[in-house]
Order: C-alpha cells, then sequence, then structure tokens
C-alpha cells in the first residue's frame, strides 16, 4: 500500500519534471492546433512566416529581457531605447555609407543607453525597477527630440531588405532573432559569463563571496539588454522605412517582460533558459495572429492576452514549489 | 501592586511541568520542569542552543508545548500557543531584539495594541499620565511624550520593562537584558529588578554572564541540550559547578584531530594586526601556523563571524592588517581575499554560500571557471565536470551524479560541496564559520577528519564554532572573543588540555576562574589578553 503509493508520487513527480522541462512548448502546440481549427488558414507556411516575422522583434527584445531578469532585474526603458535607435538608424540612413552608417549607429544609441542603465545599477546599487523606469520617459523624451517630433522618413532606405527580405523564403527579421537566441545561449551556457549570472540571480551575496565581480555582470546585462533594443531599433526602421519618436516601441517592454515569464523565468533570478522566452515570444505572436485570424477584435485581444500572462505567473510560482520540494 | 515577596507556601508564580518541545526530527526540550515564585529572580542558563529561548517562547505562548507539558501561572494552567492569553495572565517576555516602534513615542508604545480609549479615540491624556507613572517607578529621566528614535539602546530596553510594567506583569522574562547596556545603565537596570522583586513579581533572567547572574539571582536553574539538569540556591550558586552542569558532556573518540606536538620551527601562515570595524570587532591581532587548527570561541553575538569577514575582506574594515606569511595583503574584497590564499566557508550555508539552483559541479567549479575555460571565456564543460567529480570523491559527497541540482543534497554534503568549492583555489588559509552547523553526527565526523587532513597538508586553519566540545576536540589553539575583543588564548600543551571551563570562563567573563587561570601555579596554558573591567 505505501509502497503503492510512493511509486505513484515518484511516477507523479517524474511526470511533473518532464511537464516543467517543456515549458510552455505544449501551450503553444495546443494553441496552435486550436487556432487551425478555429480559422483553417493557421497552419500554412505563409502564415508562419508572418507569426515568425511579426515575433521577431519582441524575441529580440525578450531575448536582452532574459539575461536581465536572470540577474533578478528588470529593464522597462527597451521600447523607449528602440525608438530612439530607431529615429538614429533612419536619420544616419540618408547620409553617404548610410546603410553601414544607419545600422551601426542604431546599435550604438542602443548599447549606450543600455551601458547608462547598467552603470547607475551596478556602481551606484541603484534598483532597476527605478532606474529603468527613469530611462524609460527619458529616452522617449530623446527619440522625441531627435527627429524634432514628427516622423522621419526614408523611402530609399538602403538596409531595408533587413524587414523585408528573405533568405531561401525565411524573412531576416526572423533570421536574426534565431541568431540572437542562439548567441544569448552561447553566452549563457557555454561561458563564464553566463555562469555568473545565474550565479548573481540565484545569490547575489554567495556570488559576491565567492569573488565573481557582480558589478561586471548587472552591467553587461543591462548593456546587452540596451543593444538588443537598438538591434530591434534597426529592425524596425528597416520594416518600416519611418520612425516615430512618439509612438514606435510602446509598450513593448510589457510583451518583452510577458515573453519572458511565459518562458518560466523566474522573476527573483537565477532560473530560467532563453529557449523558454522563444516559446513565450512565439505564444505572445500566435496569440495575436490567431485572434486577428478568428476576428476577435483587438479589444478583446488584450484582455485575453493580459489573462494568459497571469495564468502563466500562477503556473511560475507552482513551478518554483515543486522544484524547491525535491 | 502586593506588598513584598509572597511567602512560599502559596502556589509559585509559575510552575512548567514536562515541557517537551520536537521541531521536526529535532528535540528542542525533553520534559523539562522548573518552578519560579514571586518576588524572585530566578537565572537560567545554558550555552546557545541549551533550549532557553524555546523554554521562554513556550511560556510566552509562542510555541505550544507537545501533548503532556503544561504552564501554570498562579496555579492556573496557561492555554498552549496563545500568546494575547499569557500576556492578559500577566507573563511578560522582554527579548533580546527590541521590540519597540522607534518611530513612536515612549507613551504610545507602552499601550501598544492596548490603546487606552474613549470611545473609538485615543484618550491622550491618560496615556501620557500612566505612562508618566511607570517611569517614574523606574526613576528614569525621559519624558513620556519623547520618541523613541530618540533613546539610546539602554533607555530603549527601560522602555520595554517599562511595558512589561503598565501591562501589570506578574513574571517578567528579561532575556540577556545588558548586552546593550553600559554599565551604568546595567546597574541602573539592577536597581530595577531590585524594585520589581519588592513588589512581589516573578524575574526570570537569561544571561550568559556569570557576574549578573552571581548579584541577581536568587536561584539558578541550567539546561543543556534540552534537558533540565537542576536548579541552585544563591548560596550553593558556584562558577564551576555551574559551569560544569552547563558543558558536561563526554567527549568521545569523535574528534579524528592529530594532537602531536608541534614542529617549533612551523612558520607563521596568517597574521592579523589589529583588525577593527569599529562595531563588531575592536582591535584584535592574532597569528596561525601552517598545520594548526586555531578555534575562535565565544558567545554569539561576540564578533567572531565579523572578524572572520574582515580578514576575508567580505566587509570593510576601518583599522587592519592581514599579511601571508610576510607580505601584506589585507582584502579589500573577497576577490581579494581568495586571490591571496585566503578563503571562507561561511557559516550559513544556503543564504551565503550555496547557488541552490546549480549543479554540484558548477557550485565546486565557480571560483575556478577561468581555469576551465578557453579563449573569450568560453567554458570547458566537460573540465568543470571532472573537476567536481575528482572532488566528489576526495570528499566523499554521497550523490548519484555531479550533475544534480546542489539543493538535492543533504545538510553534510552541501557543506562538503562547499568546502570543495574553497579547496578548488588551493589555498593557504581556511577560515570554517561553523562547518558542523546542521550537519548530522555521521557527516560531522567525516568533517572532522577532512579538517585534520588539510592541517596535516600544512593548511592554516581557522575554525569559528559555538560548539564547546567541537573547539575542544579539534583546535590545537584557542582564542576566546567576547564584545569584540579576543579576550584570551588557551593553547594546549602536552600535559595541559583545552577544557570547556576555561573557554566558557572567558566567554562569560568569569573573574574568578579567568584569575585562577593567570595565577603562577595555574594553567599556565591560559592567557588573558586583555584586563576584564573591574566589578
Amino acid at each position: 500500500m505505501s509502497d503503492a503509493t510512493a511509486a505513484a508520487a515518484t511516477r507523479r513527480d517524474r511526470l511533473r519534471a518532464r511537464f516543467f522541462a517543456l515549458g510552455m512548448l505544449p501551450v503553444l502546440i495546443l494553441l496552435a492546433v486550436a487556432f487551425e481549427l478555429l480559422t483553417g488558414k493557421f497552419m500554412s507556411t505563409v502564415n508562419f512566416s508572418i507569426v515568425l516575422q511579426q515575433a521577431s522583434i519582441n524575441i529580440v527584445l525578450a531575448a536582452g529581457m532574459t539575461f536581465v531578469i536572470l540577474t533578478g532585474g528588470i529593464d522597462l526603458s527597451v521600447g523607449s531605447i528602440l525608438a530612439a535607435s530607431a529615429m538614429a538608424a533612419v536619420i544616419f540612413s540618408t547620409y553617404t555609407l548610410g546603410g553601414v552608417l544607419g545600422v551601426t549607429i542604431g546599435l550604438l544609441v542602443g548599447l549606450i543607453f543600455g551601458l547608462a542603465n547598467g552603470g547607475l545599477i551596478a556602481t551606484l546599487g541603484l534598483p532597476p525597477f527605478i532606474v529603468t523606469l527613469g530611462s524609460l520617459t527619458a529616452v522617449r523624451g530623446v527619440a522625441r527630440l531627435m527627429g524634432d517630433d514628427t516622423t522621419v522618413f526614408n523611402p530609399e532606405l538602403p538596409f531595408e531588405a533587413i524587414g523585408n527580405g528573405g533568405l531561401f523564403g525565411v524573412p531576416w527579421l526572423a533570421i536574426i532573432a534565431l541568431t540572437i537566441v542562439l548567441l544569448s545561449w552561447f553566452i549563457l551556457k557555454r561561458t563564464i559569463l553566463g555562469t555568473w549570472i545565474y550565479a548573481v540571480g540565484g545569490n547575489v551575496e554567495a556570488a559576491r563571496l565567492a569573488g565573481i565581480k557582480v558589478w561586471v555582470v548587472l552591467l553587461f546585462v543591462y548593456a546587452f539588454s540596451g543593444l538588443c533594443a537598438g538591434l530591434g531599433g534597426v529592425m524596425s526602421a528597416a520594416r518600416l522605412y519611418a520612425a516615430n519618436g512618439l509612438q514606435l516601441g510602446q509598450a513593448y517592454e510589457l510583451d518583452a517582460i510577458a515573453a519572458v515569464i511565459l518562458g518560466g523565468t523566474s522573476f527573483v533570478g537565477g532560473v530560467g533558459s532563453i529557449w523558454g522566452t522563444l516559446i513565450g515570444a512565439l505564444i505572445i505572436a500566435v496569440l495575436s495572429n490567431g485572434l486577428i485570424l478568428t476576428g476577435v477584435s483587438d479589444i478583446w485581444q488584450f484582455i485575453i492576452k493580459g489573462l494568459v500572462i497571469i495564468i502563466a505567473v500562477t503556473l511560475d510560482r507552482y513551478r518554483l514549489k515543486g522544484t524547491s520540494n525535491t | 501592586m502586593a506588598d513584598g515577596a509572597s511567602p512560599a507556601n502559596t502556589a509559585p508564580a509559575l510552575e512548567m511541568r514536562d515541557i517537551s518541545k520536537t521541531f521536526g526530527s529535532v528535540r528542542a526540550l525533553r520534559d523539562v520542569s522548573m518552578v519560579a515564585y514571586a518576588g524572585e529572580v530566578h537565572a537560567l542558563m545554558g550555552e546557545n542552543g541549551a533550549g532557553k529561548s524555546t523554554l521562554m517562547k513556550i511560556l510566552s505562548g509562542a510555541y505550544s508545548p507537545d501533548h503532556g507539558g503544561h504552564v501554570l501561572v498562579e496555579g492556573t494552567p496557561l492555554p498552549p500557543g496563545n500568546p494575547k492569553e499569557a500576556r492578559a495572565r500577566g507573563v511578560a517576555v522582554i527579548y533580546q531584539e527590541l521590540s519597540l516602534a522607534p518611530n513612536l513615542t515612549v507613551a504610545e508604545n507602552l499601550f501598544l495594541g492596548e490603546e487606552i480609549s474613549r470611545g473609538w479615540r485615543v484618550d491622550r491624556q491618560e496615556t501620557l499620565r500612566r505612562t508618566k507613572v511607570v517611569l517614574d517607578r523606574l526613576g528614569v529621566d525621559f519624558a513620556p511624550d519623547t520618541i523613541v528614535s530618540r533613546l539610546s539602546l539602554g533607555e530603549r530596553q527601560l522602555v520595554e520593562i517599562a511595558r512589561a510594567m503598565a501591562g501589570d506583569s506578574r513574571i517578567i522574562v528579561m532575556d540577556e537584558p545588558t548586552t546593550s547596556l553600559s554599565n551604568h545603565e546595567v546597574s541602573k537596570l539592577f536597581d530595577v529588578i531590585a524594585g520589581l522583586k519588592a513588589d512581589g513579581i516573578a524575574i526570570l533572567y537569561i544571561s550568559h554572564r556569570m557576574n549578573e547572574v552571581y548579584a541577581l539571582a536568587d536561584r539558578c536553574s541550567v539546561l543543556r541540550d534540552g534537558t533540565y539538569i537542576g536548579t541552585l540556591e544563591h548560596d550553593e550558586i558556584d562558577e564551576a559547578r555551574l559551569l560544569k552542569m552547563m558543558v558536561g558532556r563526554d567527549i568521545s573518540s569523535f574528534y579524528a584531530k592529530d594532537h602531536s606536538e608541534p614542529d617549533p620551527n612551523r612558520k607563521v601562515v596568517l597574521r592579523v594586526e589589529n583588525m577593527a570595524d569599529r562595531k563588531h570587532v575592536h582591535g584584535c591581532s592574532f597569528e596561525v601556523h601552517e598545520g594548526e587548527v586555531l578555534g575562535i570561541a565565544g558567545l554569539v553575538g561576540s564578533g567572531r563571524t565579523e572578524l572572520a569577514r574582515l580578514i576575508y575582506g567580505a566587509d570593510p574594515s576601518q583599522t587592519g592588517k592581514v599579511f601571508i606569511g610576510d607580505t601584506e595583503v589585507t582584502p579589500k574584497s573577497p576577490r581579494e581575499g581568495l586571490e591571496n590564499g585566503i578563503v571562507y566557508l561561511t557559516e550559513d550555508r544556503k543564504i551565503l554560500g550555496l547557488f541552490l539552483e546549480m549543479s554540484i559541479a558548477d557550485n565546486i567549479g565557480i571560483c575556478v571557471l577561468d581555469q576551465d575555460a578557453g579563449r573569450g571565456g568560453v567554458r570547458d564543460l566537460g573540465a568543470t565536470l571532472n573537476r567536481a567529480k575528482a572532488a566528489v570523491k576526495a570528499l566523499d559527497i554521497r550523490t548519484p551524479s555531479a550533475t544534480l541540482k546542489v539543493g538535492a543534497l543533504s545538510g553534510g554534503n552541501q557543506q562538503k560541496v562547499l568546502l570543495g568549492r574553497l579547496l578548488e583555489l588551493k589555498p593557504r588559509v581556511l577560515l570554517l564559520d561553523e562547518p558542523t552547523r546542521g550537519v548530522d553526527v555521521g557527516a560531522k565526523s567525516e568533517i572532522y577528519r577532512l579538517i585534520d587532513g588539510l592541517a596535516r597538508q600544512g593548511l592554516a586553519v581557522v575554525m569559528i564554532s559555538s560548539e564547546l566540545p567541537e573547539i575542544v576536540g579539534m583546535a590545537d589553539r584557542v582564542l576566546v572573543m567576547r564584545d569584540g575583543q579576543i579576550v584570551g588564548t588557551i593553547a594546549r600543551t602536552r600535559d595541559r588540555p583545552i577544557t570547556q571551563e576555561a573557554i566558557m570562563a572567558f566567554a562569560t567573563h568569569s573573574k574568578s576562574v579567568a584569575g585562577q587561570a593567570t595565577d603562577p601555579q595555574g594553567d599556565s596554558n591560559i592567557q588573558p589578553t586583555i584586563e576584564g573591567p573591574s566589578a
């Protein structure tokens, strides 16, 4: 009797472990199947390509966000940084050498704002929420300033292929996003820096006592997040041939955070993976795309997306409880 | 108020009968019974972890005793685990950590939660008036409307006592009330206690300080390992006797330490000069030789952990130098500490040591990742795993695989993982802070064997411990700390072992035993480093 219950318990544990190793992948597949059944139009190569393309900017932002949240921090400024970078990229693309220059400056703007965030957090020890809340507002202002509060255009945008071209039918945007995911995986799982990121997020005081340079880790993650936002800005500018300091990237940080949390990365840090983030970002994109295909009004899209995020965080709690039991 | 001490034939103010308390598998108290009478100061003594605090928490209703135990106040039983009822029946506990609201006034604190009201309004005038009455009885010189944060620690302690008195308490528990007081404040407190005694209040006085118990206590009860050992009447209170009651455990061959005569030519590995942070540590200097295990004993809060952290560079020091051999290293960060061959095993492995969500292998290799990595910091995961496997084998860490999460291991094995992490750094000095805390008996013995083996390899080991048998069993020499200073050194010699009594005498500042120590025909291996205050 007790043997049987013990065996059942271990079987349950193993099932649970397997379920959480898969993370949100079953949810993603279920959503895809459900939308196919509802609309009959979801599962097609063309639509998949569209979903990937729609998800790509959020995947890039969420990759940077994964690094930050793994250290137990948060970066609220990525939407604003994306806008400023896009503005810079479009403005500088009109000069000679515009293509290379625009992309480089766009990335640089992101990196610099990220370094500023990281510097304040790592050296002055300010809370990440406050620092990036401040830069969310301030950088938004900078973005508007750059175009004199107008939309900047370049119909001859030299790097527009990034936004609209593809390789063997796969959009460049998606290729860039997946490259960033692979790069993130490599840094997190195969480098010293990556191990330090998990260590700082898991137990910052233990990390300090083990001789880990905590400030280096913090500076890096915010700089990387800024750089990803810069890349997001370039991608967005390439897609639109234009940028607007006021509207571009509004609330993107929320989608990025949602993707990370949906992907099972713990909000307190130390636990999570970039693959989870990828799935999280795809779930958000599939939801948006599928809900549009089913013809749900965009008001309801907001409500449903929000509920999905709350359910996911509930699962996160349950998952953490599950691991601490073992 | 009562008019003097109650006669002995009335029911005792407090009777605790057959109190046991188990936490999980740990038995904190075992059939403890004791009695306290009105108008007496009853001292309660015992080592750290002897069960004093648990017993007092049962009295105050914070814990309920295991089945069969009873607390009787003036002859009638208290409902178990009911703090409110205990307070209503006149039981007041003054804890070490002050529990005042610093932003409120003295008067507001006195009646916190039991505000005097007229309808729904707090009656401020009446509150102030009643506070004044209590404060006058205590003979203090601050006003009832003083904000508590403006008061000194000693004055706050008096406010705590005033709070107990305002509630018409019959039994007042004082848990080491003098730790944060100046000499002047201590004598004032003693006057207050004499006054409370005269009012017929029973006072349970927990203290580690012999001279206080000697001066105050009418009777003194001793707990050891959760068991009641006995009670001495005032006339019987004798320091040597009390110490024996407190520490009288037998030490088996549990400690694997090699205590052969040290090599007279052995070199000094670590030298610490005048280390201080001016808060918890004041001017500590000492040396450790190669192959030596130096024990640091002292009560909790005596500054042992703080001293070790200063030496490692975990906290900033105000003054002080650290030398390895003849070179000054004085680390300013943990990283500088470990780069200079000093490593520190934290007293709290879960909060300050381990990365619970990471693998055993990564936990062991975390400090030497650069040795297992190629260009650009790309890790060689296989190298780390091999390193960890070797450590698992060498330290006999019981795990099916080094890739498992470290959180899945038992306490003893987790401790070995941390030790393994430190050893990968090839240190010259090991600072071990409570190396066997929360570790079962079997693993303890293994950790002792490891420590002995490391000392034999020539490492200098500094071992902080609250467990006296462990210090006595393992150390070649013991420093005793009290109030942030090294107050005594006890060395092991061929014919003179280190005794728990000698350590406790320094740690609790018992004058006569420490005095004996300096006596010419006394134990020549015992050296006080500073003069005790004249009583």
